[in-house]
């Protein structure tokens, strides 16, 4: 079975009728790498947090299957550990809390419960390393790992700390949603490469966005276009050069019947 | 004796057990002019303290009770017993220590702290101070560091020149009562010159129910020196009142420095009603850290007054209202002579039904031109239960004057917890740690062993009922 299989997933905003997913069928394993495009508004954000345990969305059918559990039974810290990751599309700041510290705490809170039950908190010269190799990777200047979280960090930073806390966390399955806005073309370039190091045979990435500049360096295996709630349309990579040439409006047309 | 009453166990409180009491003396509940004198007669003091005490009763009685701040009508101040000497005497070694309140202090992590990082100890059980030390290399240089009380018959003359002088009892109704009934507390003496490197600290322990405790610190702070003095407190839980009345006066000299920080973590059974005031002269500073986590009500608001051209004031106010408790805390400030500076930063957290309200007063004299003041502050609340206020008054007669002050009010959104879930740390560890960035400005202020403590604290306070 796929690691990650999403079978007709409905989801509506928390307390409402309001519908946004409106039945999504997915299914993505560890070495491969899919890309869900849409316009804005579409959903695509929507899917990645109903995924990740958002409290403000109801899922109302379906399912989602994780490494053959059942993922919407678990809060978003045990889909965490479980080793999902999301890379959101607007982080939230923590102020007084430095991105080494916090990311210590995460990379422990991960290290929790091991087979033996124990905690197993990581040696700080250990954790020290990994965290001083992750940035060079992603090119962050190291004094920045003393600063508060996100706080008062350009959009292109906190889409770069993002990515820093997916390679320490080293998950099974990444969502990076909308990971390229917000970052210049070098930044682009740098994340992107960041990125195809970390993803390898034991990860694998749903990478949502509009655009196909990301996809010029993350060559994905699958592309899926979403509009409206729904997956309208999957292909190979050329579907995204296709959408890139001819647009949504085009793309969806006539393929309402052989969408879902 | 046996205590009558069980403790309530409130959950995630730690300090809510209680000794057997075996008092050398307690005098019975209530209040008059006979208990007064009883307490003096033990103490073995000059005629004048008496007179001074008397005086202040009667004050005492004529001040109504406060008619703003937290609500104090659960107070029975006829209920309430007012000395309980718990040893025969004020050991200078844990050894001399009975091994009940020995143990409970050991519980405390005050001997070890002691043995640790700290100059001196003085650790009050009820009434009394029963131990107390300073290291030998501070004693040679002429510090002086014991209880109030033996302050009073060892060093009269210094101690009558600056005693309720910052604050007099009439200050207000609860200076009044502590002046009528003090007992212990810290004195401090510090030289001209002087540095004290490690802090002092200070241990207030309630044990019987129905205590009231009202010790009394003053600590002088001579030219050029320097002293962070650090309170911790703690209370059993129980079904009744018990009152902690404190008055803390402080003189720094031209040029001294004095740090006061406070971890008041009192069950929520105690109202804590405390008076602080510091007197700061020319190029002097003085610094109140008071972090408020526990009791049912406290109000307290440390005061500087910037007596002195260029003295600085600052106060760091972190305030944790749980269920049931009130915290009225903030912070006072007097700019009195030209060029002087202050900063009040105040941080307050209010959850489960709890409140917690910013109390302020900044002065500013027409003596004091060229002064600079910055207020900041801020709350978080963490439920829709809970609430918050602010209450700043400023009063500005100088001209020429740079006066800042900001307010926020946050609350502790669900989506930013779930940002710190999707990274794997729990709900409780996730509001945990953003209440904790919220503090960090203040508890990096602090020497890392009570920062460390503070925010264990205020994880304690945020367990077990997140959500
Ligand atoms: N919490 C919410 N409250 C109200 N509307 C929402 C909420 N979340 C999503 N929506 C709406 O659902 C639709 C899909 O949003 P989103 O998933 O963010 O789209 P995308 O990421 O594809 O741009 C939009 O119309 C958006 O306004
Ligand atoms: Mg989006």
């Amino acid at each position: 079975m796929p690691d990650l299989v999403i079978r007709n997933l409905h989801a509506n905003i928390a307390d409402s009728d309001t519908e946004i997913l409106k039945g999504i069928d997915l299914e993505l394993s560890k070495g491969e790498i899919h890309a869900i495009m849409g316009p804005n508004g579409s959903g695509k954000s929507t899917l990645s947090h109903v995924l990740m345990g958002h409290p403000g969305y109801d899922v109302t059918a379906g399912e989602v299957l994780f490494e053959g559990q059942n993922l919407l039974d678990l809060g978003a810290d045990e889909r965490s550990r479980a080793g999902l990751f999301l890379s959101f599309q607007y982080p939230f700041a923590v102020p007084g809390v430095t991105v080494a510290n916090f990311i210590r705490m995460a990379v422990n809170a991960h290290r929790k419960g091991g087979p033996d039950g124990t905690d197993d908190p990581i040696r700080i010269p250990a954790y020290r390393k990994q965290l001083m190799e992750a940035m060079e990777l992603l090119e962050i200047d190291k004094s920045m790992a003393s600063r508060s979280l996100n706080d008062g960090f350009s959009g292109g930073e906190k889409k770069r700390f993002e990515i820093l806390q997916m390679a320490m966390l080293k998950p099974k399955i990444a969502i990076l949603d909308e990971t390229d806005s917000g970052l210049d073309i070098d930044a682009l370039r740098i994340v992107s490469e960041g990125i195809n190091r970390l993803i390898g045979p034991d990860m694998g990435a749903l990478i949502i966005t509009h655009y196909q500049r990301i996809l010029d360096y993350v060559t994905p295996d699958h592309v899926h276009i979403l509009m409206d709630g729904r997956i309208v349309r999957s292909g190979g990579a050329e579907l995204a050069h296709e959408l890139e040439a001819s647009g949504y409006a085009n793309i969806s047309q006539g393929v309402s019947s052989d969408g879902v | 004796m046996a205590s009558e009453t069980a403790a309530v166990d409130l959950g995630e409180y730690k300090w809510g057990f209680h000794d057997e009491e075996n008092p050398v003396i307690k005098i019975e509940r209530g209040l008059n002019e006979d208990v007064i004198r009883q307490i003096s007669a033990h103490k073995g003091e000059p005629q004048w303290m008496l007179d001074f005490r008397l005086d202040a009763y009667e004050v005492f009685l004529s001040k109504p009770m406060p008619n703003w701040g937290a609500d104090l009508s659960g107070i029975d101040f006829d209920n309430i017993f007012y000395y309980l000497k718990p040893t025969e005497h004020n050991s200078r070694s844990w050894d001399d220590v009975p091994e009940t309140i020995k143990n409970t202090f050991e519980r405390l992590g005050i001997p070890e702290a002691e043995r640790k990082f700290l100059a001196g100890v003085g650790a009050q059980y009820e009434s009394e101070v029963i131990y107390h030390s300073l290291k030998k290399e501070l004693e040679d240089l002429g510090i002086l560091f014991l209880d109030t009380g033996q302050a009073l018959l060892e060093h009269e003359d210094l101690f009558r020149e600056h005693f309720a002088s910052i604050i007099p009892s009439a200050d207000n109704k609860f200076s009044a009562l502590n002046s009528a009934v003090w007992s212990g507390g810290s004195f401090i003496y510090v030289p001209p010159g002087v540095r004290v490197e490690q802090p002092l600290q200070a241990y207030f322990r309630i044990n019987a129910e129905n205590m009231g405790q009202f010790e009394r610190t003053l600590i002088i702070v001579d030219e050029g020196a320097y002293v962070h003095y650090v309170e911790g407190c703690t209370a059993p839980t129980y079904s009744s009142d018990s009152l902690h009345s404190a008055v803390v006066e402080i003189l720094v000299k031209k040029g001294g420095r004095c740090r006061y920080t406070t971890i008041q973590n009192w069950s929520n059974n105690v109202y804590n009603l405390v008076t602080k005031r510091a007197v700061a002269e020319e190029d002097a500073t003085m610094e109140w850290v008071d972090g408020n986590l526990g009791s049912k009500v406290t109000m307290k608001y440390p005061a500087v007054i910037l007596k002195g051209e260029r003295a600085h004031g600052e106060i760091l106010s972190i305030a944790f209202a749980g269920e049931g408790q009130h915290q009225d805390a903030g912070g006072k400030v007097t700019h009195v002579a030209p060029n002087t500076t202050s900063v009040i930063t105040s941080k307050s957290i209010s959850k489960d039904g709890g409140r917690s309200s910013y109390r302020g007063l900044l002065r500013v004299n027409k003596t004091a031109e060229g002064s600079k003041s910055k207020v900041v502050c801020d709350a978080l609340i963490i439920d829709p239960q809970s609430r918050t206020d602010t209450y700043p008054y400023i009063n500005i007669m100088a001209d020429q004057v740079d006066i800042g002050h900001e307010a926020t009010v946050s609350k502790l959104g669900a989506e930013h917890i779930y940002y710190l879930m999707s990274r794997g740390l729990s709900e409780a560890e996730a509001s945990a740690l953003i209440v904790a960035g919220f503090v960090e400005p203040i508890t990096k202020e602090l020497p890392l062993e009570y920062a460390v403590e503070l925010n264990r604290l205020i994880q304690l306070q945020m367990e077990g009922s997140v959500g």
